[in-house]
């Protein structure tokens, strides 16, 4: 059950002066379900792009099961089993729901560098992503072109797209941002059905979120890992209260 | 639920693929009828305005550079304005192997002169795709003007700025003459190619490979995040294209015996682009809309108003990009939409 999917070993990114990710030691095990939090500027997108090759780290490593990943390019660590959704959404606007999540579909089984027979052949491709969208309860909307949808549906399309890769590690940037309170629960309640064995990990704000989903926490303050835990553990941890829970209860 | 004009979900009991969304991706490539109209037309133009030979020819070569503009630019999402310099690479290898006497059949020529095009296209592709947006648009108009300089500073073997005249062109097949006497057999090699063209490119754009041009073009970051080589399919997709226009600008010197510098200037790389918007770019059919609508508008403009007619198109260019951002075929679908809206609501 603790097979580790996804570690890194003292993982640094500096931007200039800035430390922005310091030494951090991380272990993700296949099923987990981990939150990563911490204030505004703590470096836990930059975590996140290290992770999946957006940005080359200063020091450390990344390994995927094992496996050094380090020097991997994006494409090359999503092939592997590494997907993410961004905390803006990154949509094909112009194309169909349906189209949206065929793209991604197609590119995993190898589909999408096809040349010379039409991609309406592909059945394969359509059926796949058109089941992905039902259980996603967006089968309704297939059709539509994406930019038409409100932003609550499109977070959900940012998550079918990833899920369509089939991911063994899912890293799910701010899910719910900007979705109001009363459509947020569509997308938590897609992330609770995810298939048992992917590995999730969701940096998110909103500490009822976290506390529904997540059975570890990571604290980020200024780069570093500032404390990891439990989510009981969490909230009882004064240092974390002042730093970072404090803020958001008040806040 | 919806509000819109989303369709119902599938019947109960059926599968998947009967949704009319995944309906709609089956059947996306399949042949319409009106898809034959403009081959009809334009085997009709050869036998009812035999006058016009000559002309339709040049229309029939401006069509597969555009398609090849509309592959990486309208599709792919390639901002290029130095597509001449692939017209004028095929132009000039159909020219210095007529001229210098090594090469003068015309078919093999134009498969010569489209690989030629593919290899600079491949070789600047590898530079100029690690770019994107302005940097990517002035580097384009680098490579072409680039080649423009070599074309005419190599004047021993291009004829410099007075180009390659009277270049000797075998006929087609050993049997059709091929010069600008004979318009006809010049019409119908021209439609032929450009027949060749089309399906290739058609097949391409409705391929798995064409949809995920569609995706880098509507956000090349989240292709990356789904595991595409984004760079590696641009790169193909433009050395394909350049291949498309290397062999428009080797039909151009084939039917016009002769090659000069602007095969591969500013203007005949912008004039391309303008042809594609007016016509609506991503669109396939936008080509020849725009190459019959620009060339037609030239033509008879020139006639009327020899000294102003660049006033009138210059005006409907105005107008399509005040009202029509897609050009004529988006305007036409926009207008289409709208109709059957109307039509829903009375």
């Amino acid at each position: 059950m603790s097979a580790i999917r996804l570690e890194t070993q003292a993982l640094s990114r500096h931007f200039g002066a800035l430390n922005a990710v310091s030494d951090i030691d991380f272990r993700l095990d296949a099923g987990a379900r981990h939150a990563l939090i911490g204030p505004n500027g703590a470096g836990k997108t930059t975590f996140v792009n290290l992770l999946t090759g957006v940005l080359p780290p200063t020091r450390g490593r990344v390994l995927l099961a094992g496996r050094d990943i380090t020097g991997r390019t994006q494409a090359e660590r999503v092939k592997l089993g590494i997907a993410r959704t961004f905390q803006i959404n990154r949509l094909f606007r112009g194309l169909s729901v349906l189209e949206n999540v065929c793209i991604s579909v197609a590119e995993r089984i190898g589909a999408a560098s096809s040349m010379f027979y039409p991609a309406g052949r592909r059945t394969d491709v359509i059926e796949e992503a058109m089941h992905l969208l039902e259980t996603l309860k967006l089968a309704d909307h297939a059709r539509r072109r994406v930019s038409e949808l409100p932003y609550g549906r499109q977070r959900l399309i940012e998550l079918a797209i990833a899920i369509g890769l089939r991911p063994q590690v899912l890293l799910l940037d701010e899910p719910a941002a900007g979705v109001p309170s009363a459509e947020s629960h569509i997308i938590l309640d897609a992330i609770e059905r995810l298939p048992e064995d992917i590995a999730v990990l969701i940096i998110e704000h909103d500490m009822d979120v976290v506390f529904r989903f997540a059975r570890r926490v990571t604290v980020m303050v200024s780069g570093a890992v500032f404390a990891e835990g439990s989510p009981k553990e969490i909230e009882a941890n004064r240092e974390v209260r002042e730093v970072y829970l404090g803020q958001a209860v008040n806040g | 639920m919806s509000v819109a004009a989303a369709p119902a979900g599938p019947a109960a009991g059926a599968g998947p693929l009967d949704h009319p969304a995944a309906r709609v991706l089956i059947r996306r490539h399949r042949l319409r009828w009106w898809e034959a109209l403009p081959w009809i037309v334009a085997l009709g133009v050869y036998f009812i305005f035999p006058d016009y030979l000559s002309f339709g020819a040049e229309l029939l070569i401006a069509i597969p550079f555009a398609l090849s503009l509309d592959l990486a630019l309208g599709y792919a999402g390639i901002i290029t304005l130095g597509h001449a310099a692939f017209f004028g690479t095929g132009a000039y290898t159909v020219g210095l192997l007529a001229f210098h006497g090594l090469w003068s059949e015309p078919i093999t020529s134009l498969m010569l002169a489209g690989l030629a095009a593919a290899v600079i296209g491949l070789a600047s592709g590898l530079v100029l795709l690690r770019t994107t947006g302005l940097t990517l648009l002035m580097l384009t108009i680098c490579t072409m003007a680039l080649l423009g300089e070599a074309a005419n500073m190599a004047h021993d073997y291009t004829g410099g700025f007075d180009g390659l005249p009277s270049l000797p062109i075998a006929p087609v097949f050993g049997v059709f003459e091929f010069n600008p006497l004979y318009a006809n057999t010049q019409y119908l090699y021209a439609l032929a190619v450009l027949f060749v063209c089309f399906a290739f490119v058609r097949t391409l754009v409705y391929s798995p490979f064409g949809q995920s041009l569609t995706g880098i073009r509507e956000n090349a970051l989240r292709m990356h995040a789904v595991g595409t080589p984004v760079r590696r399919r641009l790169v193909i997709c433009y050395t394909i294209s350049a291949a498309i226009a290397g062999i428009a600008g080797a039909l151009w010197a084939q039917t016009n015996a002769y090659v000069n510098l602007s095969a591969l200037d500013l203007d005949r790389a912008a004039t391309v682009l303008i042809v594609l918007i007016l016509g609506g770019y991503g669109r396939l059919y936008g080509a020849f809309i725009g190459a019959v609508v620009y060339l037609a508008l030239e033509h008879f403009l020139a006639q009327i108003y020899p000294s102003a007619w660049q006033l009138g198109l210059g005006l409907l260019l105005v107008a399509i990009a005040l009202f029509a951002r897609n050009g004529i075929l988006g305007l036409g679908a926009t207008l289409t939409q709208r109709y059957a809206v109307w039509r829903a609501a009375s």
